[in-house]
């Protein structure tokens, strides 16, 4: 019953305005005709593909303020969510693995919302459904995707996903987080740790120099003759003045870092010998750490809403794809602006998007929206800096309205202090997305 | 919960005190002389406990050292509950008791656990209040000094016992100290407004009211919250962070947003 209207609502209506009239008269009827059969079969239904910052935030927010007004479900493949922020602090040994990951129980049993431990494999735009990898599809009025990132083949020639296990990426955190980890363990003493840096965009811009942070705490204690060395096509990077002040400061003459003016854009791997080729000279390597360039989740291409970057481009306001009104897309994969690809940016425009798919089911006010970020980094055991700045949404693009970051010189209580509020921050998103 | 509380204990039992006077000591003392444990372990704990409340505290110092409590809580005649609970007569009350006070899930079950606020207790919380109650709501690093806390205990005894005979509670914040408005206050906030605004809150402040590391926000009178934000937008409390926030709410903003997290049910 519930699909043949869903056909016959397709049938009618395919533009996305009639489609709107249609979904606001629905709601209009069926609180006037209480009949409860029609009330539950009438129930607009929202697909979220990914239960990462975005999605989980999403799915969270769309069925919590709903109240059950719409019927929410997450399709994500990993039983229990690994968060790449605070990976890195994993890494350097200031957090334990069980301690970054989440499962999705609380968002089934408390807020209703149907979880599907599946892969989307494709989106029937026309007909408003979701193909999964096990078979079976879901019908959406809206459709929000926050697939996080795809690797970009061939960025950096000689490695691709068949590699990954001789030179991890460790940039969608989870085995590969482990896998990194333990490679830095055991390299021998006095040996090389080569970061191959990613070229703009990327997910978390000073996600790369925190790690490099945090290889060099755990260097420093068990291996301090070990060299690090950061191969970078960029000219500059994020926090890059607290940054290297932290390394000068805290693991002097450990940290090298070839930028593009000495060929840190002309790389090349091997993984068979463990090699880095710089400008066609070639380095043995202990540990080789390939982040290579980026692009939307694959599924963001396959429902064909993605621009030659890879990215999908969004409406500020809203968060809908500029492809198709009826598929909003969240964080990592959108291109929206000035904001960066962080989990907090995700979570933040996800709330913009629930209550946006929440008015345009179920008629419910929708405010301006507003955006905001802040990215904590840990350079050292209680040194904590941060960045952050406030956003808002023109029709162009998500525009930085302010901002802030810590500086070089300031006191070790607070650095101290901005470690633990990144303590904080942690639990409370975590809590945000998953509770 | 029980055997949260008992655990600590145990170690010590077990023969393997950190070392006389380091934190780590202190808490546990505290933690042992909650009821259900066995008396044998409280006198001997209690023993390694600094003299607090002895005659050496100087309320009259512990009064000026009060001053860092007063944005939250209220103590004396006519005392209320603000951003924490009032803290007439908490010398032998049980922790997370006041029933009219909502307190972070983790007072409560320290509460139910056993936990009495007494002079070793209160020491303990003060010393460092996380290490006692976990995910506790007061936002507050811990006291240094174990002469400033038995001062401040000395203090906070005043407010123990005395009956009606007190000074009057001090307000929790004013207008006038940050030099604001008044008018501010009385600003109608619409809470649905408010419920749509907070999500940029809950990303750092759990909205569980749990705090760990950011301080909990949920439960504030609406007075506090307004004085709190209208401080960081007009540059007179300082946090990056927070006067990015407020910097950019109106004041019709901020109402909306105490509506929200406040639990004053009526509009001002
Ligand atoms: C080392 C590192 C450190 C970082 N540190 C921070 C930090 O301190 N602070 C911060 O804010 N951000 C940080 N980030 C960035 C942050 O992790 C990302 O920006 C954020 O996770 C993006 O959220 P998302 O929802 O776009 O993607 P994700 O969180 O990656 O979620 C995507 C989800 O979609 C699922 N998925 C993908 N394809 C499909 C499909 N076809 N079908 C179903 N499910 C699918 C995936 O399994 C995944 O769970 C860091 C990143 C890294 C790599």
């Amino acid at each position: 019953m519930r699909q043949e209207e869903r056909d016959m609502n397709q049938q009618g209506d395919r533009s996305g305005l009639s489609r709107r009239r249609f979904l606001g008269s629905a709601v209009a009827a069926s609180t006037v005709l209480s009949a409860p059969a029609v009330l539950g079969k009438a129930r607009p239904r929202a697909v979220v593909v990914g239960g990462g910052a975005g999605g989980a935030t999403a799915a969270r927010y769309i069925a919590s303020d709903s109240k059950g007004a719409v019927d929410v479900t997450l399709v994500e493949p990993t039983r229990n969510y690994y968060s790449c922020f605070f990976s890195n602090l994993y890494i350097g040994g200031f957090r334990d693995f069980a301690s970054i990951g989440h499962s999705y129980g609380a968002l089934a049993a408390r807020h209703g919302i149907n979880v599907v431990h599946d892969w989307a494999v494709s989106v029937d735009r026309d007909h408003r459904s979701v193909g999964l990898a096990g078979g079976g599809s879901l019908s959406y009025d809206r459709l929000v995707l926050s697939p996080g990132i795809d690797f970009r083949p061939e960025s950096v020639p000689g490695w691709d996903l068949t590699q990954q296990n001789r030179m991890p990426h460790a940039y969608k955190a989870g085995s590969q987080t482990q896998l990194l980890r333990a490679q830095i363990e055991a390299m021998p003493q006095g040996g090389v740790y080569c970061m191959v840096a990613p070229p703009n965009p990327f997910r978390c811009p000073p996600g790369p120099y925190e790690r490099i942070s945090m290889v060099a705490h755990v260097l420093k204690g068990a291996n301090p003759t070990a060299k690090i060395l950061i191969v970078d096509p960029k000219e500059k990077f994020s926090k890059q003045g607290l940054f290297e002040d932290g390394w000068q400061r805290h693991y002097p003459g450990m940290i090298e870092r070839i930028g593009p003016e000495f060929g840190g854009d002309r790389v090349e791997v091997r993984p068979d010998s463990m090699e880095v080729v710089v400008d066609g000279e070639a380095m043995k390597v202990d540990v080789c750490n390939v982040i290579p360039a980026q692009q939307a989740g694959g599924i963001a291409a396959l429902a064909g809403i993605t621009n030659e970057g890879g990215w999908a481009p969004v409406v500020p306001h809203t968060m809908q794809s500029r492809a198709d009104e009826n598929i909003h897309v969240l964080g990592d994969a959108s291109q929206q602006g000035d904001m960066p690809k962080s989990g907090f940016s995700a979570n933040s425009q996800a709330k913009v998007c629930a209550m946006a798919v929440r008015g345009a089911l179920t008629g419910s006010k929708v405010f301006p929206a507003r955006f905001s970020n802040t990215c904590w980094s840990l350079i050292g055991t209680h040194d904590g800096v941060k960045v952050g700045a406030s956003y808002e949404a023109t029709d162009e693009k998500i525009a930085k309205t302010d901002g802030f970051i810590s500086k070089t010189g300031e006191s070790a209580e607070l650095r101290k202090a901005t470690y633990e509020e990144s303590l904080g921050w942690y639990d409370a998103i975590s809590e945000d997305m998953f509770g | 919960m029980a055997a949260r509380w008992a655990r600590p204990v145990c170690a010590f039992a077990d023969g393997v005190p950190s070392s006389e006077g380091a934190r780590g000591s202190r808490v546990r003392s505290a933690v042992a002389s909650a009821p259900g444990v066995s008396g044998l372990l409280v006198a001997v704990l209690l023993s390694v406990l600094p003299a607090a409340g002895a005659g050496s505290a100087d309320a009259e110092r512990g009064k000026a050292l009060y001053g860092q409590c007063k944005r939250c809580h209220q103590a004396g005649s006519g005392a209320g509950h603000r951003i924490g609970p009032h803290l007439n007569d908490v010398f032998g009350r049980p922790a997370g008791s006041l029933t009219d006070f909502e307190y972070s899930p983790a007072m409560k079950a320290a509460g139910s656990g056993g936990l009495v606020w007494n002079e070793a207790t209160l020491e303990a919380f003060l010393a460092d209040p996380r290490a006692l109650v976990p995910r506790s709501r007061m936002s507050f690093a811990g006291m240094e000094g174990a002469g400033d806390r038995a001062d401040l205990l000395a203090w906070l005894r005043v407010f123990s016992g005395a009956g009606s005979d007190l000074p009057p509670a001090e307000p929790t914040a004013t207008p006038e100290e940050y030099g604001l408005d008044p008018r501010l206050l009385t600003i109608p906030g619409d809470p649905e407004y408010g419920a749509y605004l907070a999500g940029e809150c809950t990303t750092c402040h759990r909205g569980d009211g749990a705090a760990e590391g950011i301080p909990s926000i949920t439960g504030w009178p609406r007075d506090d919250f307004v004085l709190a934000l209208q401080a960081y937008k007009r540059g007179k409390r300082v946090h990056p962070a927070m006067q990015l926030v407020a910097g950019r709410l109106s004041d019709e903003e901020i109402a909306a947003l105490a509506a929200h997290f406040s639990r004053d049910e009526d509009q001002p």
